[in-house]
């Protein structure tokens, strides 16, 4: 390990730690990961309670799957999960010390995020043109909660996969490894990011 | 190295890398397989078993080659064995105070 001061500061940031054979930041990003999954079963909780209660779902009438953009969804889904692919390859290239080939998957998984983000923004406008607001009804209420939440997610994937880009990729020429495991962390978040949709869009969408 | 051991070598790295191509192709197929199903507008309770079976085997995909959970430390496995069993609790407690009345 190189001589880097912040090494001094964090310890076991690529060596594995003696207790949870982990790295820090590893095992860290996991017990975050956790906390994520209570925060969405609590919401995915409630939106069962309720769908539960409801002597109609929608409130309004009809199917999920009439209000809602399937299509549009079906794209995003598809979306997500090349950023998840391109998010591991970026990952991938930096193990096989390619950090120009990190750049290429790192920007397009950046790239995908707003692509998703962009696709969001035409749905939600779509509902408000159509007067549907978070106040409207419950189904409304929980579809803005739980995509509005994963959408900020969505947003804070970017926030840390551009820094990891930009700025970040200075770590690289310091410490290869400390730098290649930031890169698996924001991975793992993203993934995350991922797979809460793999569930959303079927329970909110399609069913 | 600080990671799971299973790329020691780049030859056996590089064929890791075919499985993320794998797992790709299988999510798309699943993500067509789940929209067509919804179309065949099934039976309320079957339609809900099988799109939450075919999340759950992408969920699978994705953890355990993308994140992966398939060769991991046990700690790691201990944390979300814990997390699941408070995930199930928070499904559940719902269903148990007010449990008369959920329409099944």
């Amino acid at each position: 390990m190189s001589a880097h001061p912040a090494d001094a500061a964090i310890p076991h940031t690529v060596e594995p730690h003696p207790v949870t054979g982990l790295p820090n930041g590893k095992f860290g990003i996991w017990l975050f990961l956790a906390s994520e999954v209570m925060l969405f079963g609590a919401l995915f909780s409630s939106y069962v309670l309720i769908r539960t209660q409801a002597p109609h779902w929608p409130p309004e009438g009809g199917l999920s799957s009439e209000i809602l953009n399937v299509p549009l969804a079906t794209l995003n889904t598809a979306v997500l999960i090349t950023s998840s692919i391109t998010m591991v390859l970026a990952w991938a290239s930096c193990k096989l010390g390619r950090i120009d080939r990190f750049r290429l998957w790192m920007g397009s998984t950046i790239a995908l995020s707003f692509v998703f983000l962009i696709i969001k923004y035409f749905e939600y406008t779509d509902k408000f043109h159509h007067e549907h607001f978070p106040k409207t009804n419950n189904f409304y209420a929980i579809y803005f909660t739980l995509t509005g939440l994963h959408g900020l997610h969505v947003i804070g994937g970017i926030v840390v996969n551009t820094f990891l880009l930009t700025i970040g990729t200075r770590l690289w020429k310091i410490d290869r490894d400390h730098f290649t495991n930031r890169v698996e962390n924001a991975g793992l978040y993203w993934h995350f990011v991922d797979l809460v949709w793999i569930f959303l869009f079927p329970s909110l969408y399609l069913l | 190295m600080a990671e799971t051991a299973d790329h020691s070598s780049p030859e056996a790295f590089k064929k890791h890398l075919g499985q993320y191509y794998v797992v790709f192709v299988a999510l798309l197929c699943l993500t067509a397989v789940t929209v067509g199903v919804s179309y065949l507008h099934l039976q309320r309770p079957i339609a809900i078993a099988v799109a939450l079976v075919i999340a759950t085997v992408k969920a699978a995909l994705v953890a355990g080659v993308f994140m992966h959970l398939i060769s991991e430390k046990k700690v790691i496995y201990a944390v979300l064995i814990l997390t699941a069993a408070f995930f199930l609790l928070v499904l559940l407690l719902p269903s148990l105070t007010i449990f008369e009345g959920v329409a099944v």
